[in-house]
């Protein structure tokens, strides 16, 4: 490298941020391009059950993205409308038969139980301190997974509920038939409703996706962005802010839920484990820090990152909890069931150190501060 | 209308709250026995709220730090006192009830002292770097939260553990046709006893003068020439030592306790400091009894509705009074 | 005249702003010395700087050939420092007397102080057992003052003391300060010129974060055009 390269490189700083800037955008249009032709790259069943999570998630972190990163406060009540869509969908497939008229009315009556209750906690303890509304969110959550527990006629309890979605969506349906009345394949892939739902999880939440996009991008992420930063100063400028608050939380909320209805149309099954347990809030928590709060795209690279960790920091962990099978603790402390323990650990120094994120950071915005 | 207000204030204000919801109580449960053992437990379970809720709330009040790993705190005594008691079993069911009743104070001892130590790890390393940050501060406290019931889970295990009772502590007390179990009283006394040495400390010593001042204004203490960095681990390490307090006192009573223990008992202690209001030991005590009033009581009238119903109690308290119901005078 | 309190070319900034473009000040030892300034002009800032409460950038702060500059609070209160905030700073859940007692170095009173504090201000001896919230705004200014002088100290800063009071209660004020400036230094900023007048010895002009004038305040009470020049500038603004 000459020196007057060196010079340049040094004389604009701004140029880097750009260039973080196209490396995220870059990233996040590689990872929506493998998902949306993961059936055809990835055949076998685990894959596709990866990358179908990983839309999920995508929506429910990056919603959960649009409350923490654009407006600060935080809420631990996001698994609470997740669940409530999966589970009201679930119940209504579960006694109405497989239909998609089960689906429209589950998941409308689950958006809006998630609406309302949104909008009465928002109303309720919004307009005290922030801290308040993470300690009611969470005791609200809480209540929420115990009813769901209780109420075992309705919920299935532990257990959860199994049953069937419609048949356009069963590997046996055939979207194509040859000549023989077999299904048609692509690149070897079987055409079949399987492929099909994958479609319908992929295409709702990229809609989803952009949508939020779209909002960050709109006068009112805008105004969300200035009561974050002074709220004081928002508040005198003339913006109802626990108005605004409580709008983004009712859209965050609705969102959580749309993606809870996908979660549950995908498994088959929904229960407090896969749907509304503290863990799955967790997760959302350590996917949109990773990813980076206030930046939307952040959601997808947290999502990918935490997911795949998921899958191999315990096999990781598996080698070193053998490898020092001698040693006390050590071994329970590597014991892939503990891999929390160390997500945590990396939890607290990412929020020291990168608050911002990986995102946050390559793009030089977002977080908080 | 505006008599009789002033007549409530009066007779003690909002403290008459826990009094209403016990003659309500005894009217729907109809049976007085009942109603007795169910009053015992409710304010024996709301005395060991209370002790997991005080710290949260001075520390808190003082520092504007809202700690979401404080139920570690109540785990980790727990467990402590667990292993304790089981370390020195043929003291917990010796015939001596004093043999007996020294394990336990050991046990509670341990715990609380583990909880200082700990409390001061967390404020130096985890909570000092984040103040007057909000947002970081609740991340990073969950965050250690998690670490924290991971290591516990790594210590003691994924299976519930037994807690042994000590001898003299077991069984009941009968008056006429009311039974009370022992171990009740004991917590309810032991809570009480706390309850009276913190209301001492804070007013009538120096210490509990500069923290009331602190909960108040701390720029104002720090310009009257007391370093308030000092009197924050003071009280950090305290409320801490509480909670372990709480849970070593929780276990005994439970009597079999899990790694879920902290996870539970923090959404009760959540509800209390909210109901209370946060900054003041008489909110926390009056939060505390309340909810575990209503607990006992909604858990035998209506079963499946006991914690619903203190979320319940929190939303109604909260539409009525924002900010609790005897939060600390701010300014 | 020696400066018992010497500020050299100070700049403060709060978050992203820049509020003290190099604050230069000396304050003599004994008698009232003013700092006059419009809204905004950095008066609160310098004094909250001397005190610790925000930490200068750059610049020095001397107290008794002392850089305290980059001392905590504290420890520069310790030193002999008062300081009464614009707001007053009475802790309202705490009585008159532990208001009073937490500013007692050891927690007990001098009776000799006690007994000026309460020849100055009777309310306090008035309201002694009650909870400081209850008091009106003119006994919350008392109670503040009370509060800086029961210790010995050597210099008190105070923020504009007379801030919404009654004319009556002002002259009170008046003659309390002209008594605790027989021993104490104090620095007063102040937006009622009337009041700076009866007291000050002298003044200092702060505008946009810097000094603009410094000299007696006999010489600015009598001439007018200065007057009309530095306080157009410093009160006429709102």
């Amino acid at each position: 490298m000459t020196a007057a390269t060196l010079e340049t490189a040094a004389a604009t700083p701004a140029r880097r941020i750009p260039m973080g800037r196209a490396i995220v955008y870059g990233v996040v249009l590689a990872i929506g391009l493998v998902l949306a032709t993961a059936p055809f790259l990835f055949p076998d069943v685990r894959s596709q059950e990866v990358a179908a999570r990983i839309c999920i998630f995508i929506v429910l972190v990056a919603s959960y993205d649009l409350l923490i990163g654009y407006t600060g406060i935080v809420s631990f009540a996001h698994t609470m409308f997740f669940g409530l869509g999966a589970y009201a969908t679930a119940i209504a497939l579960k006694t109405m038969g497989p239909g998609f008229d089960a689906i429209l009315l589950g998941g409308a009556l689950g958006v809006l139980a998630a609406l309302v209750l949104a909008i009465l906690i928002g109303l309720l303890s919004l307009r005290v301190k922030a801290i308040f509304f993470a300690m009611v969110t969470l005791a609200a959550a809480s209540v929420m997974l115990v009813l769901a527990s209780q109420l075992s006629d309705f919920t299935g309890g532990e257990d959860g509920i199994t049953y069937d979605i419609p048949r356009f969506f069963a590997p046996a349906n055939k979207l194509f038939e040859d000549a023989d009345g077999k299904v048609v394949r692509l690149f070897g892939v079987a055409l079949n409703g399987r492929l099909a739902l994958y479609y319908f999880v992929f295409v709702t939440a990229l809609v989803l996706f952009v949508l939020m996009l779209r909002i960050v991008r709109s006068p009112l992420g805008t105004v969300l962005e200035a009561i974050r930063e002074n709220e004081m100063r928002a508040e005198a400028i003339g913006y109802r802010v626990v108005a605004y608050r409580t709008a983004i939380f009712c859209i965050a909320a609705v969102i959580a839920a749309i993606a809870g209805i996908l979660r549950a149309v995908w498994l088959k099954y929904t229960g407090p484990e896969v749907a509304l347990s503290f863990a799955i809030m967790i997760d959302i928590l350590l996917m949109v820090v990773i990813g980076g709060m206030g930046t939307i795209v952040g959601a997808v690279i947290g999502v990918v990152i935490m997911t795949l960790a998921q899958f191999y920091l315990k096999d990781l962990m598996e080698v070193a909890a053998h490898a020092t099978a001698d040693v006390p603790l050590l071994p329970d402390l590597l014991n892939p069931e503990r891999w929390l323990l160390w997500l945590g650990v990396l939890f607290i120094l990412l929020v020291y150190f990168f608050p911002a994120g990986i995102a946050g950071t390559l793009i030089g915005k977002g977080g908080h501060k | 209308m505006k008599a009789l207000s002033a007549n409530i204030e009066r007779f003690g204000g909002v403290y008459l709250l826990p009094v209403a919801l016990a003659v309500i109580a005894f009217v729907l449960i109809a049976q007085p026995s009942t109603w007795v053992t169910l009053t015992v437990a409710g304010l024996a379970m709301g005395m060991m709220i209370f002790l997991m809720a005080s710290g949260l709330s001075l520390i808190f009040g003082l520092m504007d730090v809202l700690n979401f790993g404080h139920s570690a705190f109540v785990s980790f005594g727990a467990f402590v006192a667990a292993s304790v008691l089981a370390a020195m079993a043929s003291w917990v069911h010796g015939e001596s009830a004093a043999l007996n009743l020294l394990a336990l104070m050991l046990a509670i001892a341990a715990a609380t002292a583990l909880g200082a130590a700990l409390g001061w790890f967390f404020e130096r390393v985890i909570v000092k770097p984040v103040y007057k940050d909000h947002l970081r501060q609740i991340l990073i406290t969950m965050g250690a939260l998690i670490v924290a019931e991971q290591l516990i889970l790594a210590i003691w295990g994924g299976v519930p553990i037994p807690v042994p009772r000590p001898r003299v502590l077991e069984g009941s007390v009968v008056i006429g046709n009311v039974a009370i179990e022992t171990y009740r009283i004991f917590a309810f006394v032991l809570g009480a006893l706390v309850y009276a040495a913190l209301h001492l400390v804070l007013n009538r010593t120096r210490v509990g003068l500069l923290i009331r001042a602190g909960v108040e204004n701390r720029e104002m203490v720090e310009a009257l020439g007391f370093r308030i960095d000092r009197l924050f681990i003071a009280v950090f390490m305290a409320g801490s030592a509480l909670a372990a307090m709480g849970g070593a006192m929780w276990a005994g009573y439970q009597s079999l306790i899990t790694p879920a223990l902290g996870a539970e008992l923090m959404i009760l202690v959540f509800i209390v400091v909210i109901i209370g209001g946060l900054g003041s030991i008489e909110g926390s005590l009056l939060g505390a009894i309340m909810v575990g009033l209503v607990a006992n009581y909604v858990a035998f009238l209506f079963p499946k509705m006991a914690l619903a119903s203190n979320m319940i109690l929190m939303m109604a308290i909260l539409l009525w009074r924002p900010f609790g119901l005897k939060p600390a005078v701010k300014g | 005249m020696n400066a018992i309190l010497r500020l050299d070319d100070v700049h403060t900034d709060i978050g992203q702003y820049h509020i003290l473009h190099g604050v230069s000040l000396d304050v003599p030892e004994g008698g009232v010395h003013v700092l006059l300034g419009r809204n905004g002009a950095g008066k609160t800032t310098t004094l909250r700087t001397i005190m610790g409460l925000w930490r200068a950038r750059r610049g020095t702060i001397i107290f008794r050939e002392r850089v305290i500059t980059a001392m905590r609070t504290p420890d520069i209160s310790r030193l002999g420092i008062a300081y009464v905030p614009e707001n007053m700073g009475i802790f309202g859940g705490l009585t008159i007397e532990e208001n009073m007692r937490l500013a007692t170095a050891n927690g007990s009173f001098d009776k000799g102080r006690l007994d000026r504090v309460m020849a100055l201000f009777p309310a306090m001896e008035k309201f002694w057992g009650k909870q400081a919230y209850a008091l009106s705004g003119g006994q919350k200014q008392m109670l503040a003052i009370s509060r800086a002088i029961i210790e010995k100290r050597d210099v008190i800063l105070i923020d504009e003391p007379t801030k919404g009071l009654a004319p009556s209660i002002i002259r009170a004020m008046i003659d309390a300060f002209r008594d605790i400036a027989r021993d104490t230094t104090i620095l007063l900023v102040e937006q009622n010129f009337l009041f700076a007048k009866a007291l000050g010895s002298t003044v200092a002009v702060i505008d946009d974060g810097r000094i603009v004038h410094r000299g007696g305040m006999a010489e600015l009470a009598a001439d007018t055009a200065l007057q009309t020049r530095l306080l157009s500038l410093s009160l006429e603004a709102h």
